[in-house]
Order: structure tokens, then C-alpha cells, then sequence
């Protein structure tokens, strides 16, 4: 515990010391989230749930018990993943409704140190999409559209409306995470990540948006996309944040057989200082991934068709009858297109066109990584998308097929190589909106990765969302501010 | 999920079933399998021509029948293949459900380790190869019963192949014809079962029980007939059999239907098909139409099953993570060709005894208990055992370890026979008696009933004499040379002395008189 942080107290050390308490920060965070309800991050907000875990963990501080750096830090986590006796829908009418019996193995983790999980966030339904606009709650509106950066460049009154019909997506699936961590509701988020889903809202939302390598974080829960490449992504406000939330989430879980058995420690980013030896690789992008990624992801035919809690139409005539008119209910048109593809893709006389096509190039694209990585390349460094966050008008001329192919370019063949990558917010574009660039490691180099991105972030000091003029109560947003991070910002 | 499964595909050679001349369709010979692979749920022969511009004609041409076995066996153990919920044979319906057989959202599997250890065991008993290396796959096809939308199994690369079973067969009316046939095991496969589906037919719906601990044997025969030279013929599936009985009179019934069918110049559609018991026939099921496509793909969330023998062990492995082949094949039990080559060594029986010993469950152990006990003849033993013994329990339809008599009783009987106590006729008697009133020893029935044998020779000269007396024509008749008339004689003598005379002695003594 001791030593992980240096200089100016971050939240965890303002906790430990009792400048403010889990139930203080419990509230300032609440009333966020009530402010910036318009931007519709959360699906749900689990007020008394988290009030007794601030209290709960308000009494370990008391006795100076407490569990770690996450304990009494509010969280938020993407609705496509389980937690137990809290509504589970993945954006979807299918699994309206649902209250599964269990957590995520990554949510229990955090709930195990303490974290205070203050809701459920939006995405793209069952996480299929790249701005988080296709989700039956509605779109995910980013945060930056009512900044004060934003704003002055499109010359709009500082005071301007809320209602705003011109703003931004948050790129996605991830939005509702990326937006919440944000607009500072919350110190960490989790998302997913299937082709850029945490590393594209990041960038667009001027946060960290760090994707592990495949296999060293646990799916359990996580109600899976394509299964051989979704993982578990972290948002966070900087990099050593991510950093502490992977510490605790990293390691082998029995439950999925598809983590890794070597055992992980916490660890602590060292700063770098001389970098001289790093060789960071720029990739020329010419690959048209997105057809390949569409025939990968034909995991779509085992989605369930719904449980004992979700979604059930009232036809009875055969089961075959209900099944369908479920499907039609309770899927929106991106899903079923999905489903319809992956059947398709996995008939049998398909299948060695398609699927082991899919499956060799795949193969290719993570063989092309490791020659790179072993040619004395440390990381790789690309955009994390092809443009600043756009406005959701602009977004839904094209359809989210379109979108998802272009969005993903950057992101998608790190998830077909099981990599470690992440999204650190560089700069402001000339619209005064946060750009990203991604860093790509060696796999289970997730470590080395980040440290790098530390020692990035330092060097660009990217500026802090202003979004004062929005708060009516502006104190909350200055104390959160101040207090900035879990762990350290230098 | 499921309780989990062995499926094993039994193929045997192509070799004639039954000979077809002027009508006659039985004979059974071997019994046979397929050679055809079958590839993602589809067998190949479907898709070859049947031969349909000769037109055969009745009775002339001989048909040979392919049959291929689909036998799912649920495995010993405590918990499932994949959820790690318990096993238990008729717990209440979903008491014995986890998350991951109810399919909730982001469960996912973890293969249970005594599965795949029976699965290895399951493949040296019967020769296979076990595979080093064996895959998962998804299987998907909708049905109330399957939440998933998919079964687990092992379609492209199953854990162990290409195995054999030998086997006896009756060639002919006597028990002694029994001839040694082989089946080839195309494979052994793990796989997930469905749930149990409950059709309540007065309020239209089906009700789901998710436990799945249920039917520990079934069997799906595929089967099809051609003439010996040409192509295969189109296969029919008949599901869901399970008994041994009712696979045998499946099987020979749609081995005529197909052949009745194909004289008459119709074909034969490559459906499935369920027995119907009390017609004794297959019937088509209704609620499969055509040729499904499963749609395969690999299941993503289990890694390849790697299995190692003593030589390929990595240093430093982790036996509580590592299954070897060669450690598992130390601890198999003795298989039963084993042990009956053992009994016709140890005790000299007939090798058709010794099948018939292991084909009741529990027989061999009582009649090694029986042996233990008793100085008489293995080979009495033997009779008794598989004669009397095994005939009163089937007449009562009781297994072995239903049965009244114990081992040390029937020990004791055999052991009073084998000293002369009693005749035969008299041991019959006591195991009657034995078997209807627990509790007796067969010492106390013999005295009850007054069965001693007599050991009084002179008691028994005089009656001999009595009856000599008593009736001079058979004994003219013994004197002519009519040497059946003496079984008449000894006959008197026993009912003389109630039957407690042992007659091997009574004609001593009779032909002893008789000569003098």
C-alpha cells in the first residue's frame, strides 16, 4: 500500500486521510450523475446499492481498515456485464428486465476492494457499434459537446442551452463508460472491447481507455460479443488509475478457461525518464479489416434467446413461433443483421469459404504483429481514430455496418491478435476536441505498455475538461477536479 | 451443463446380415457398422446415388445391411462436464441447475476433469488411440431444451478413435456355437447432454427439467441396406433406443422395412425415425424436416484438450493440471476379456459360461463368494450358479443383489451335496425352500424336511431287497439284458426311501444283487 504514490493526494489518500469520506464522495458523485443525466450515460444508477457500500466502507476507514486504494471509490461499469441483483439489459429489449443472480468476475473483484458501484452504463446494444447510439435507451451524448473548449471554437455563447441538437457522439461501445468518467461521475469505468469498443469512446471523450491482452483479465459475465476477442477495458482519467484498476482485475480465474494460469502481481508504474532506447513503430494502414471482422463474428447464433427474466413475446403457438417473434421483439436491427450473418457464414457450405478464410487471415494479421514486435519494435503507435468525435446527426447518415468498419481501422486488428493496447488523450483538435493515440504492446506486456503510456501522457499534459459553465453548482465539478484521480497526476 | 456424455460410433465391417432366397429375411450374423465418415453431422452416404436403374427384383439378389451405432453413455461422476453442478439420478426437477446450465448471459464453461478421465479410461478399455490433442465445438440447433441454442461436443477432433470391441455371438441353436465377432469404434466423443423435455399434450406446453441426470444409456442406430458390391444405400436414423432389446428388434425391423421397400421399387428418404414399441416397428418423426445444418464452428471459450503420456510430461508440470495417458492406463480395472480368460483358466468352464457370468451384473462377484466358501467342484458351482440360481432370478425378474439366497447359503447347500448329505433332487428341494424363507440355513431346511441322505447301506440292501422282491418281472427283465429296466428299479427304491437314497448307490447295490 505504501509508496505507489509521490506527491499531490489524490482521492484514495484524501479518503485514507479523512478529508472526505465514502459517503461525501458517494454524494458529490450522485449529484453529477443527476446533473449530466441529459447526456444519458447511465442505464441504471444503483443509488441505495452504492450508498450502503460508501457506508460500508466509510466504517473500514473508521478503523483504519480499509481495503486498498479502490475502497470508497466510486465506479461505474458497461451494461453488458453481470451484477448480481442489479438490472443487466446490454442496451437491448431482450434483456430488459433481467436481474442476474451473479457478478462478473471483474466486478466482483472491484466490489471486493471496496469500489462503490454507482450504475450501469449505455453502450451500443449488446455492444455492437462504434458510437453507443444504438442502444434502446437512446444515444450516449459526449460530454465535450457542452465544454467551454468546444463551444468557444464553434463560437456558441458560453451560457448556451444544454439541449444542444448538434452534439457529439461518444464514439463507442463504451460510451456510457467513457462519458461518466468524463464528466467526472465516476474515477474508473469499465467497458469492453471487441475491435475499439473502450479505445474509440476514449479518445473521443479525452480519457484512458486501456485494453488488456486477451487472457489476462476474466470474461466471466461479460456477456460476450465474439468471445476469442472481447475483453474487459478500463476507463480511466489517467493512466496510473488504469493501472492500479488492471492490478486488481488481472490474474487466472477457474471459471474462464481462457485466461492465462501465470500468476499476476499488482504492480506500480515506474516513471520513466529516458527513453531514448524505446523504438515506437508507426504502422502504414492498408488492410481493409472490416470484412474479415464481420466473417469472425459469427459468434452471434448462440446469443441468447432470452431466460426466465428477459424478454419473451406472448406468442405460444409453438416454440419455434415464440422464438422468432422474440427475436424480432426483442433485438434491434443491427443485432439480428449480425445473427443472420454469423448463421450464414457458419452453414456448412460456407464454411471453408468464409469462416476458415476469416480464420487464416486472422491468423496472418496476429503473425504480422509478432514479426513487427520482433524486429526490435517495443510499441506501435497509430491514431485511435480516423477523426474527433462527430456530431450524431453526421454519424447516423451512414449505417452502423458502415460505421463500425470505419471507425475500427485502427483498433480492430489488436483485437484479432489478443494485444495489449490504449488510448491516451493527446491534444485538442482545431474544434477543441480530444484526439487520442493508441499504443499497441507485446502481449501480456501490459505492464511495459503502460508505462510507456505514463511517461506519453506526462509529456502532453492534455487539459482538463471545462465544464463549469454547465454546473449549476460549480464546487462539486472543482472539488472532483481537484481531486482528479485515484491515484497521482504530476 | 449437462450430466456428461460418451458418445461412441461403433462401425463394424460391411459384411452380409442376412441372406435373402424365396423370401426368407432372418439370420443375423455380425453385427455391422458404417465406414463412411461422417462429416459435421452428415454422412457421406447420403449423398451417394442409390442405385436405382437395376431394379431389383424379389428374392433374387442378396442384401447386405450397414448398421452404425450412436451410443451416448453418461459418465460417472459428481459434477457435470462443463458447470460444475452436481449429479444426482432423480433429484427434483432444476434443483440441480447452475448459471451455465441455464444459460444465463456470460457464463461460461469449464471442463470437469474426472469427465475427460473417464473418457481416456473409456478409450484404452476399448483399443482406441487416444488423441493428444482434442477439440470443442459448438453444435447449433434451437430447442426448448437446449437454452444455449448449442451443445458442446466434439465434432472435428475427438478425444479418442479408431478402437474395437470383441465380442461373443450365438451361431447356432446351442450354446456352445458362440463364435468371436469384432466392432470397430469409429470414436469416443464428449458432449454435453440436452435437458429433458416433458411434453404435457392437454395444456399444449413442454416442460423443461434442466437437471439432465437422466437415461445413463441411449442409443441412436443408423441403418441402411444395399446389395453386396454396389454403393452404399441411403441411411434412416432411428432414435433414442434404450434398451438392448428394443435396439435389436428396432434394427431388424427397418432393416425389412427398408428391403421391403426397395423390392417394391420405392426409396428410402434419409430421415429420422423413432421405434414405436407396441407396433414393433419405426414410425418417421415428425418434427424433423430434412437435412439440418448445425453450423459447426469451434467452440471459443475451451482451449484444445491436451493430454499427456509419461514421455511427453513437461518437467515441473502441475498434476493437478495435467492428465496422463499412461497413468490413467496403470489404473484400469481388469477389462472382461481379461477376467474371463481367467475363469476358463482358474476353473476350467466353458468360455460361453464365462460371458454369461460377466453379463449379469453382480454374478461373478456372488459366484467367486460361492467358491470361496465351498470345497465342491468349480464346475458345480458353475452349473448351479448360471442353471438354478440364475433361472429363479429371472423367472422373478430380481438382480443379483435382490436375491434371498446369499453366497454362504448356496456355499453350504453345495458342500452338503458334494459330501453325499444329500442327493441332487434333495439340494433342489432346499434351494426352493431357501429361496422362499429367508433365514434358513440350508443345514436346518435338510433336517426339517428330513432330506438326509441315507447313510444306512444296510438299511438300504433290505429295501433294495423288498423292492427285488416285490417286483420279479422287471427284475426278469434287468436279468434278459434290458438295461433300462434297472432305472425303474432304482426308481422304486428311492420313492421306497423318500428320495433320501443317493442312486448312484442304490444301483451299486442293486447290480450287486442282481448279479449274485
Amino acid at each position: 500500500q505504501l509508496g505507489r504514490r509521490l506527491s499531490c493526494p489524490p482521492v484514495s489518500a484524501a479518503l485514507k486521510q479523512g478529508q472526505i469520506t465514502p459517503t461525501e464522495l458517494y454524494q458529490k458523485c450522485l449529484s453529477l450523475i443527476k446533473k449530466t443525466k441529459f447526456l444519458n450515460a447511465y442505464i441504471t444508477v444503483s443509488e441505495d446499492v452504492a450508498l450502503k457500500q460508501a457506508e460500508d466502507s466509510e466504517k473500514r476507514y473508521k478503523k483504519g481498515h480499509s481495503l486498498g486504494d479502490l475502497d470508497g471509490i466510486p465506479i461505474a461499469v458497461k451494461d453488458n456485464f453481470s451484477t448480481s441483483g442489479i438490472e443487466t439489459t446490454c442496451a437491448s429489449n431482450m434483456l430488459k428486465g433481467y436481474v442476474p443472480p451473479y457478478n462478473a468476475t471483474v466486478v466482483q473483484k472491484l466490489l471486493d476492494q471496496g469500489a462503490i458501484l454507482m450504475g450501469k452504463t449505455n453502450l451500443d446494444e449488446f455492444a455492437m457499434g462504434s458510437g453507443s447510439t444504438d442502444g434502446v435507451f437512446g444515444p450516449v451524448k459526449n460530454p465535450w459537446s457542452y465544454s467551454k473548449q468546444y463551444r468557444e471554437k464553434r463560437k456558441q455563447k458560453p451560457h448556451g442551452e444544454k439541449e444542444d441538437s448538434n452534439w457529439l457522439i461518444t464514439g463507442g461501445s463504451s460510451g456510457g463508460s467513457a462519458a461518466a468518467v468524463a464528466a467526472f461521475t465516476c474515477f474508473a469505468a469499465l467497458g469492453s472491447d471487441t475491435g475499439g469498443s473502450t479505445r474509440n469512446p476514449a479518445a473521443h471523450c479525452g480519457v484512458v481507455g486501456f485494453k488488456p491482452s486477451y487472457g489476462l483479465v476474466s470474461r466471466h459475465g461479460l456477456i460476450p460479443l465474439v468471445n476469442s476477442m472481447d475483453v474487459p477495458g478500463i476507463l480511466t482519467r489517467c493512466v496510473d488509475d488504469a493501472a492500479l484498476v488492471l492490478g486488481v482485475l488481472a490474474g487466472h480465474d477457474p471459471k474462464d478457461s481462457t485466461t492465462v494460469q501465470d500468476p499476476v502481481k499488482p504492480f506500480t508504474l515506474p516513471t520513466l525518464t529516458d527513453v531514448s532506447k524505446l523504438c515506437i513503430g508507426i504502422p502504414k494502414v492498408t488492410l481493409p479489416f472490416y470484412y474479415f471482422t464481420e466473417m469472425l463474428s459469427t459468434q452471434f447464433p448462440n446469443l441468447q434467446n432470452g431466460d426466465n427474466n428477459s424478454h419473451r413475446c406472448d406468442i405460444d403457438v409453438s416454440t419455434e413461433a415464440m422464438y422468432a417473434a422474440t427475436r424480432r421483439e426483442g433485438f434491434n436491427d443491427v443485432v439480428r443483421g449480425r445473427i443472420l450473418s454469423g448463421n450464414f457464414f457458419l452453414l456448412k457450405e460456407n464454411y471453408e469459404n468464409y469462416f476458415i478464410k476469416a480464420q487464416k487471415v486472422r491468423r496472418l494479421i496476429a503473425n504480422d504483429f509478432v514479426n513487427v514486435f520482433n524486429s526490435g519494435v517495443d510499441v506501435l503507435l497509430t491514431p485511435t481514430t480516423l477523426s474527433d468525435a462527430v456530431p450524431y446527426l453526421e454519424f447516423i447518415k451512414e449505417d452502423n455496418r458502415t460505421r463500425s468498419a470505419q471507425d475500427d481501422i485502427f483498433t480492430q486488428a489488436v483485437n484479432m491478435a489478443g494485444l495489449p493496447a490504449v488510448s491516451v488523450p493527446v491534444a485538442l483538435s482545431n474544434q477543441g476536441l480530444p484526439i487520442g493515440l493508441q499504443f499497441i504492446g507485446r502481449a501480456f506486456r501490459d505492464q511495459q505498455l503502460l508505462t510507456i503510456a505514463k511517461w506519453f501522457e506526462k509529456q502532453v499534459q492534455f487539459p482538463v475538461i471545462q465544464l463549469q459553465e454547465l454546473m449549476d453548482d460549480c464546487s462539486s465539478v472543482f472539488e472532483i477536479e481537484k481531486l482528479g484521480s485515484v491515484s497521482l497526476k504530476q | 451443463m449437462a450430466a456428461p456424455m460418451l458418445r461412441w460410433c461403433c462401425l463394424g465391417r460391411r459384411w452380409v446380415l442376412a441372406c435373402i432366397d424365396g423370401g426368407s429375411r432372418h439370420g443375423r450374423g455380425a453385427a455391422i457398422g458404417f465406414t463412411s465418415s461422417r462429416k459435421r453431422g452428415q454422412s457421406s452416404v447420403a449423398q451417394q446415388p442409390l442405385i436405382t436403374a437395376q431394379k431389383s427384383r424379389k428374392g433374387e439378389h442378396k442384401w447386405a445391411a450397414v448398421v452404425g451405432l450412436e451410443i451416448h453413455a453418461q459418465i460417472s461422476s459428481n459434477s457435470k462436464l462443463f458447470s460444475g453442478s452436481q449429479v444426482h439420478f432423480a433429484a427434483p426437477p432444476n434443483s440441480l441447475v447452475s448459471f451455465f446450465d441455464a444459460s444465463l448471459p456470460g457464463t461460461l464453461p469449464v471442463l470437469n476433469r474426472r469427465c475427460v478421465e473417464a473418457a481416456v479410461m473409456t478409450g484404452l478399455a476399448l483399443s482406441c488411440r487416444i488423441n493428444k490433442k482434442s477439440l470443442f465445438d459448438r453444435k447449433h440447433y434451437f430447442y426448448a431444451d437446449l437454452p444455449a441454442g448449442y451443445q458442446i461436443t466434439q465434432q472435428r477432433l475427438p478425444i479418442a478413435v479408431n478402437g474395437s470391441l470383441a465380442y461373443s455371438v450365438c451361431a447356432g441353436k446351442k450354446p456352445s456355437q458362440v463364435i468371436t465377432k469384432t466392432v470397430r469404434i469409429k470414436q469416443i466423443q464428449l458432449e454435453q447432454d440436452s435437458g429433458k423435455s416433458l411434453h404435457d399434450e392437454l395444456r399444449s406446453q413442454t416442460l423443461i427439467d434442466l437437471n439432465r441426470a437422466e437415461g445413463q444409456l441411449r442409443v441412436d442406430a443408423n441403418i441402411s441396406v444395399h446389395h453386396p458390391g454396389e454403393p452404399l444405400g441411403v441411411r434412416t436414423e432411428v432414435k433414442n433406443l434404450n434398451s438392448a432389446r428394443f435396439l435389436a428388434k428396432a434394427i431388424d425391423s427397418e432393416i425389412e422395412r427398408q428391403i421391403h421397400e426397395l423390392e417394391n421399387g420405392r426409396e428410402i428418404l434419409n430421415e429420422t425415425r423413432s421405434f414405436d414399441y407396441k407396433l414393433g416397428c419405426t414410425m418417421p418423426m415428425r418434427d424433423k424436416e430434412g437435412k439440418q445444418d448445425y453450423r459447426f464452428m469451434p467452440e471459443p471459450n475451451l482451449p484444445p484438450l491436451l493430454l499427456y503420456d509419461t514421455a511427453s510430461l513437461p518437467p515441473g508440470a502441475d498434476p493437478q493440471q495435467v492428465i496422463n495417458i499412461d497413468w490413467i492406463r496403470e489404473r484400469l480395472p481388469e477389462l472382461p476379456s481379461e477376467t474371463r480368460e481367467k475363469l476358463v483358466q482358474q476353473y476350467g468352464m466353458l468360455p460361453e459360461h464365462s460371458f454369461a457370468l460377466l453379463n449379469e451384473v453382480g454374478l461373478l462377484e456372488f459366484f467367486q463368494n460361492v467358491i470361496k466358501e465351498t470345497r465342491a467342484e468349480p464346475k458345480k458351482v458353475t452349473s448351479w450358479v448360471l442353471n438354478i440360481f440364475l433361472g429363479f432370478l429371472k423367472q422373478q425378474n430380481l438382480a443379483v443383489n435382490e436375491s434371498p439366497v446369499t453366497p454362504t447359503a448356496l456355499a453350504e447347500l453345495l458342500s452338503l451335496l458334494d459330501r453325499k448329505a444329500i442327493s441332487s433332487s434333495a439340494a433342489k428341494q432346499v434351494f426352493e425352500e431357501l429361496w422362499r424363507s429367508k433365514g434358513k440355513t440350508p443345514s436346518q431346511i435338510v433336517s426339517e424336511k428330513r432330506l438326509e441322505l441315507m447313510q444306512d447301506e444296510e438299511a438300504l440292501e433290505r429295501v433294495c431287497h423288498a423292492v427285488m422282491e416285490g417286483h420279479p418281472q422287471v427284475v426278469m427283465d434287468v436279468k434278459r439284458g434290458n438295461s433300462r429296466a434297472i432305472n425303474k428299479l432304482i426308481g422304486l427304491v428311492r420313492k421306497a426311501t423318500l428320495s433320501r437314497a443317493d442312486p448312484t448307490v442304490i444301483k451299486e447295490i442293486l447290480e450287486k444283487k442282481l448279479s449274485s
